[in-house]
């Protein structure tokens, strides 16, 4: 049980990821409110990005910015002072970096077609919503 | 519905936390993450790309392709958004208020013709929300240039610290959201109109396919920006710098389009009129 527990407390970023993932998942089942569920979209979306950042963490490695790179002709240093330990893994940074702004893009068609429903039927709740489409 | 929620939430949770114990501990340098393609990363990209940002240098010239179809994504985007919630504007009376610049006091006008009404003495507010806002009016005014330049400095130095077109791009699009927020949505589109973004918003994507495409008619791969020795002049590694430039250029310019335009066309329902 100890051991499990400092599992845990160990890989916290899992836990909060998991957590927060949870909580997106819920909102967009469970909430009937359409904004609601965009939001709940959007926590789901967070985790995902905090999920890839964390695995890209390393122990006693900093930013992936090559020191002493810059300036001209600074290519011809030559590849053998570069230690990959001394640099965190840059690759889910890239990936989420595109990640943060497509969902920036995706909500943004997500409220234009909250907006939409809200015109048709004058309300954003989805048991409303469906009430209406019955009737007809 | 809740229920069915509450269950999916809990088996969901309940799998992922069986699987935690399977996970690499955190920050472990052993990793399988950091053990396939990112050592080459960290280790090739100064000499194959003279970019120090390895994370500029990954997303412009190795993952080019998946960049660019993300910028196409974003203008798509925008471009849902806007046959969405755009309305034509319609010729019929409505009722506008307007504020007495030096009393304060408001005036309904009903107007009948396609002109509005322009008076010196007198400033149109949106109909739901004008309060005074003397203060944030003054601030913004004075922020907003200094946040702008920042923004271009994000993108031109993206090489060499962390920034780039994606993130320039945001920052820029949201000084321009700031003006259209602190004022209103006609003096933000009066800076940079409808028809601006929605030109600049494809240009951004022509500059980084065009850039790709013009590797190509040089005979090399597309987006292999090593081709662009022979027009700029510079040996073929300090070209895949310079391409990677030109690319963040457009990305900045396709981001920041975007941005002002899926704004305005939500905050105002697609007519362009009364914002936020």
């Amino acid at each position: 049980m100890s051991n499990l527990l400092s599992s845990i407390v160990d890989n916290y970023n899992y836990l909060i990821y998991i957590i927060l993932m949870m909580i997106g998942l819920y909102a967009m089942i469970a909430k009937k409110n359409l904004v609601k569920k965009i939001v709940g979209m959007n926590v789901l979306q967070t985790a995902i990005i905090l999920f890839y950042v964390s695995i890209g963490a390393k122990k006693g490695a900093t930013i992936p910015i090559i020191q002493h790179g810059h300036g001209e002709g600074a290519h011809e240093m030559g590849a053998s002072v570069i230690k990959a330990a001394e640099y965190i893994n840059p690759l889910p940074h890239v990936l989420m970096l595109t990640a943060i702004v497509v969902a920036v893009a995706t909500l943004g068609v997500a409220l234009a077609l909250a907006i939409k429903v809200y015109d048709r039927y004058q309300t954003l709740e989805e048991d409303e919503i469906l009430a209406q489409i019955r009737e007809k | 519905m809740r229920a069915l929620g509450i269950i999916v939430v809990i088996l969901t949770g309940a799998v992922l936390l069986y699987a935690l114990g399977d996970f690499p501990s955190w920050a472990d340098p052993t990793s399988p993450a950091h053990k396939h393609v990112s050592p080459a990363y960290i280790e090739k990209s100064l000499e194959q790309t003279s970019v120090p940002n390895i994370v500029t240098a990954v997303l412009a010239d190795y993952r080019g392709y998946d960049t660019m179809f993300e910028t196409t994504v974003i203008f798509g985007a925008g471009v849902v958004c806007f046959f969405l919630l755009r309305t034509p504007r319609k010729d019929r009376a409505r009722v506008r208020r307007y504020r007495h610049v030096l009393t304060g006091m408001t005036i309904r006008v009903k107007e009948t013709r396609k002109t509005p009404l322009v008076l010196e003495e007198f400033e149109r507010i949106d109909t739901l929300w004008a309060p005074h806002d003397l203060i944030i009016k003054t601030a913004c005014r004075i922020l907003i240039p200094f946040i702008q330049l920042f923004a271009l400095y994000v993108i031109a130095h993206g090489h060499h610290s962390p920034g780039g077109g994606f993130q320039g791009g945001v920052i820029l699009g949201a000084s321009l959201i700031l003006l259209a927020i602190s004022h209103d949505l006609r003096t933000a589109l009066g800076r940079m109109s409808e028809r601006l973004h929605a030109i600049l918003c494809p240009i951004g994507v022509f500059i980084y396919a065009g850039t790709g495409a013009l590797c190509l008619a040089l005979g090399f791969n597309f987006l292999d920006y090593g081709a662009l020795a022979r027009i700029l002049h510079v040996d073929p590694v300090t070209a895949r710098s310079h391409g990677i430039l030109i690319v963040e250029i457009g990305v900045g310019l396709a981001v920041m389009a975007t941005m002002v335009w899926i704004y305005s066309n939500i905050s105002s329902k697609g007519k362009y009129d009364e914002g936020l």
